[in-house]
């Protein structure tokens, strides 16, 4: 079953206050495959993977998640699917009235229900030095730097080792060997768990790294899509501009 | 295009607020309630706000005292002092004005805090990682605030007739004894109960409209002051309005 799609989006559409946002957005997943999506600023790539996550309600087309038609979905069956869906906001969005230790141990206690103290305490590790936080651990969120928050968030994403991850530009604000540090540990996850990724980026060299496949957004649609090395050596001016 | 229909806006706003109400009762009895932070919420909404609460409810105890003294004293009516600060205090001054203190403090922090977590998508992020942010953010506050707002009251009161005490000790000199003994022996459950009663709606509807404001601001730093100011106005016009509506129903029910 290495085609099995996981995520398949037809004809996606979204608008706020009458302005169009998404038009017309497919999107194809397959199990344990890294998709990267390039685009510019504001032309929906937040939005589409919001409304993956069941965050936002398209207005129309088909959007299915393991085979299930999201927009259909009762409050328990979304539940159960966003137990097996991460996501990386843009922002991080830490918990900040909960120190790193406790919004490590959130989703562990409240999703996955481990009770076992000694298994928490050896995921919340395991996953802070996989991000290179260890030293952090007590800290509150708002003591931390802007590329740790970022690392912190994505720690958060990866403890509870979701089938499905869309992260949400991972390395924005980082350094250069951070965010290699990065785009290898998206590459880990892919090869220990199995993950399928959306991954938003406009970090060239981790989009290199990562993709299976690159889907270029533009205006709402996506305009193309291919292998990194297909794309890059494309005809089209304006697709190869992104590449530089 | 905002206000072309504003009473279809109204009758969106009352129908989401009615659906949040729904969600908020639902989750009061879901699996996996969330003690630990109804304590933290209970110790944050009910200890942080003894302070100002035993001040108001001690000064107002004085104030009332030195109003009504030389008055009751023209008619040779001292010995009514007592009973008359302990009655208005607790059927209406003390749960009104510690109500609409908590407005303005307790609201407003909880309008603000989950603004804020609005905002930065601290509650999408609850939301998508299967977690509910409903049960472990708006459940736990409400009922903290209907557990808190009552003691919160009690002990205010307390305090006024403390204040009482002093005023009276000081202006026409009456032994503490004598003065707690007419304070509470005048005091019937048809003046405590309905207040203690009108207390627990206070607690909800301060919880509630904080909750409310917060959890539905719109997406942008400006919208966490709105959320916080509206929460305040929106709790203490409805403090008010409960006020009214259960005086109506004790004098009806209990005083015929
Ligand atoms: N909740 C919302 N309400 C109204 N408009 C929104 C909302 N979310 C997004 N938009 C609009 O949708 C458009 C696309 O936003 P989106 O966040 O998807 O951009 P993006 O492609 O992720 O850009 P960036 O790379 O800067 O993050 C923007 O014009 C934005 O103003
Ligand atoms: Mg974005």
């Amino acid at each position: 079953m290495e085609d099995e799609k996981v995520i398949e989006i037809r004809g996606l559409k979204k608008s706020f206050n009458g302005k169009a946002v998404l038009e017309d957005v497919n999107l194809d997943v397959r199990k344990g495959e890294n998709v990267v999506v390039l685009g510019k600023s504001g032309t929906g790539k937040s939005v589409t993977i919001k409304c993956i996550a069941g965050l936002l309600q398209p207005d129309g087309g088909s959007l299915k998640v393991f085979g299930e038609e999201v927009t259909e979905l009762d409050e328990d069956a979304l539940k159960a699917l966003r137990c097996r869906m991460g996501f990386l906001f843009q922002g991080a969005a830490l918990y900040d009235s909960m120190t790193v230790r406790e919004n490590l141990e959130f989703p562990l206690k409240r999703v996955l229900q481990i009770k076992d103290k000694e298994e928490i305490r050896q995921r919340c590790e395991e996953v802070l030095e996989a991000v290179g936080l260890t030293d952090a651990i007590d800290k509150m969120p708002s003591d931390l730097s802007g590329g740790m928050r970022k690392r912190m968030g994505l720690a958060r994403t990866l403890i509870v080792r979701p089938e499905i991850i869309l992260y949400d530009e991972p390395t924005t604000g980082l350094d250069t060997i951070t965010s290699r540090e990065i785009s290898e540990l998206i590459l880990e996850m892919q090869k220990k768990y199995k993950t399928s990724s959306v991954i938003i980026t406009h970090d060239i060299p981790c989009a290199k790294l990562t993709a299976d496949r690159v889907l270029i957004m533009n205006e709402g649609k996506y305009i193309a899509e291919g292998t990194y090395e297909e794309l890059e050596k494309s005809e089209d001016e304006f697709i190869r501009s992104f590449f530089k | 295009m905002p206000n072309q229909m504003p009473f279809a806006d109204k009758l969106s706003k009352i129908g989401e607020q009615a659906y949040f109400f729904r969600s908020f009762f639902r989750n009061i009895f879901k699996r996996g309630f969330e003690w630990e932070e109804l304590f933290r919420q209970c110790y944050i909404i009910g200890f942080r706000s003894t302070g100002i609460c035993a001040l108001t409810g001690f000064i107002l105890g004085i104030v009332l005292t030195i109003q009504s003294a030389p008055t009751l004293k023209d008619f040779g009516a001292e010995s009514y002092i007592p009973g008359m600060v302990s009655v208005s205090i607790v059927r209406e001054i003390g749960p009104v004005i510690i109500a609409l203190i908590c407005a303005g403090k307790v609201a407003s922090s909880i309008g603000a805090e989950l603004g804020s977590m609005n905002v930065t998508e601290q509650i999408d992020a609850m939301e998508v990682s299967g977690a509910n942010p409903v049960q472990f953010l708006v459940v736990t506050r409400v009922l903290a605030c209907i557990f808190m707002i009552p003691l919160l009251t009690i002990f205010a009161d307390a305090m006024a007739l403390i204040g009482g005490y002093l005023a009276t000790a000081l202006s026409v000199g009456m032994s503490a004894q004598l003065y707690f003994t007419k304070a509470v022996s005048i005091l019937d459950y048809t003046d405590v109960f309905p207040a203690v009663i009108k207390t627990l709606f206070f607690g909800f509807a301060i919880g509630f409209v904080g909750c409310y404001k917060g959890f539905t601001s719109n997406k942008g730093t400006e919208s966490v002051g709105l959320a916080a100011n509206s929460a305040v106005v929106t709790a203490s016009v409805w403090v008010i309005i409960i006020d009214a509506i259960v005086v109506q129903i004790t004098n009806s029910v209990v005083y015929n």
